[in-house]
């Protein structure tokens, strides 16, 4: 018998209502297996974020059927952690208090959920930060702060929507690198959201891309590069093959 | 030298202009009042208010206790009824339909027509003036209360419910702390009229506090005695406005926070 997969969505068609409606999903189908990396490039305003939030519960579809693990996740929240791409920590929690948000609103007694959170402190580079504000946190902290309250949510599936959007070149490379091994040493399952080609095939194990609105998926890319990936691996040959692939279908469809 | 030291140093550094300004100005009307000979009972001079301060200062601490009271008290009355109502009218349209303008009617009653009625109806002791300020501050936390509620960060509601929250969990952990900074902006407002509330309410008649006093100074033609009350009271009020605005930054610490980004890291 064939396992569940941990994300399963299929003929999902999402129309906003206006004015004027604007047809955003049409058909989007995509399965990830259990613990596996995947992610979701397309051209801006392709829907990429409106599937997550189909599957965080948020948004309900016109037609078709997300699952999550087996479960129904249409108009259910709190199946999958979900980080959506402002950081939204919230202002008057110091650090420690926002990285457990997630837990907490999961029924974590706070006091366990302190206790975890203070433990991953140091793998999320926060170590000594415990106690600061959110406006006293650089950019890159902030971003990591708010995956560790996303890690932090007791969900197998975590759903995070480019979640390094708002850095610099340099600070989102060394980002990347840092979440590989993060999620390598979790083991959940991840979809990513992002319009960076390189960061979809550095971090995936499979590449989705989507059209442009209203968006489907066009194509799947299994990314065979052995793990783990280093920045250099971005110049190998098979990496450069696989990001034509990407390409290609990303114009084909435009 | 730390950066407290600096700050305090800014602060006197930046006060100075008005109190040079204050000095001359009491000197100019010193002189005037000797050089005219204008009968106290008319201006009377700084130097004259002094005296009359001096003189009245046994009797002053028992009348800014009783307006004090009255003051603190109106503010809690204000408080408490403004915070729940303002989270009636977050929580439906129809509720906001409904009582906004009996809200806004409520505060176009003159003070001056409320105020003798009040202490009919309740006779010389402090109630009538805790109700007062209680009228006059509850509006503006009903407005600034409701505002932070409408106004919380939808993106962060959502984000709480993506986590699993339901409506009181949002509640608790999105919405109230959404709106504390709207409720001591209100708060602040109330605070400033509270004061001025209780003494409209004792001018029109009491047994103690400062509008008694200002009302008998008055009777007595003793207008350096209306001066030196006047003092008093400005000073009260802005205690009072200092000690909300305190408890506001107690209460909102991350808002003064250091605001310098950490080097460390990216």
């Amino acid at each position: 018998m064939q396992e569940t997969p941990a994300i399963d969505v299929r003929g999902v068609s999402l129309t906003y209502v206006g004015p004027p409606p604007v047809a955003a999903l049409t058909g989007a189908s995509l399965q990830v297996e259990r613990g596996q990396f995947a992610s979701l490039v397309g051209p801006s305003g392709c829907g990429k974020s409106t599937l997550l939030r189909v599957l965080a519960g948020l948004a309900r579809p016109d037609e078709g059927w997300a699952d999550l693990q087996g479960q129904d996740a249409v108009g259910v929240t709190a199946l999958a952690a979900y980080m959506p791409q402002r950081d939204l920590l919230l202002p008057w929690r110091r650090a420690l208090g926002n990285a457990v948000l997630g837990a907490e609103l999961a029924g974590v007694p706070r006091a366990d959920a302190e206790v975890q959170a203070r433990g991953l402190m140091a793998r999320f580079g926060l170590e000594g930060f415990e106690r600061a504000w959110p406006g006293q946190l650089s950019g890159g902290m902030r971003q990591r702060l708010a995956l560790l309250r996303t890690f932090l949510a007791p969900r197998e599936v975590l759903l995070l929507d480019e979640p390094f959007g708002a850095l610099d070149a340099l600070t989102r490379r060394e980002m990347q690198e840092w979440l590989q091994e993060v999620w390598r040493q979790d083991g959940r399952t991840v979809l990513l959201v992002t319009h960076d080609i390189d960061e979809a095939i550095t971090l995936s194990d499979t590449v989705f891309v989507m059209s442009g609105r209203p968006g489907r998926i066009v194509r799947r890319v299994d990314v065979d590069l052995p793990r783990p990936r280093a920045a250099l691996d971005s110049t190998s040959v098979r990496f450069s093959e696989l990001k034509a692939e990407v390409l290609e279908a990303l114009t084909a469809v435009r | 030298m730390t950066h407290a030291g600096r700050a305090l140093r800014g602060r006197a550094g930046e006060a100075l202009p008005a109190l040079a300004f204050l000095l001359t100005v009491l000197v100019v009307w010193e002189v005037t009042v000797r050089a005219l000979d204008v009968a106290p009972y008319l201006v009377p001079a700084p130097s004259r208010v002094w005296d009359a301060f001096l003189e009245t200062r046994g009797v002053l601490p028992g009348h800014i206790r009783t307006t004090m009271t009255e003051a603190l008290a109106g503010l809690f009355i204000a408080c408490a009824s403004g915070v729940g109502i303002a989270g009636l009218l977050a929580a439906s349209v129809p509720s906001r339909r409904a009582l906004y303008p009996l809200l806004v009617i409520s505060q176009n009653i003159p003070m001056v027509v409320l105020a003798p009625l009040l202490a009919v109806w309740f006779g010389f002791g402090i109630m009538p003036k805790v109700l007062i300020v209680a009228l006059i501050g509850f509006f503006p936390i009903v407005v600034s209360t409701t505002d932070g509620l409408l106004r919380a960060d939808r993106d962060l509601v959502e984000l709480a419910r993506s986590l699993g929250a339901g409506r009181w969990q949002v509640l608790r952990t999105i919405l109230i702390p959404s709106a504390v900074p709207a409720f001591f902006a209100g708060l602040q407002i109330s605070a400033a009229y509270a004061v001025l509330g209780a003494v409209i309410g004792e001018w029109v008649g009491a047994s103690s506090g400062l509008g008694l006093f200002i009302a008998r100074s008055q009777r007595a033609f003793r207008v350096d005695q209306v001066f030196v009350a006047v003092i008093v009271i400005a000073a009260v009020s802005i205690a009072l406005f200092a000690a909300v605005h305190l408890l506001a930054r107690l209460a909102m610490p991350w808002q003064h926070a250091g605001r310098e980004r950490t080097e460390r890291g990216v």
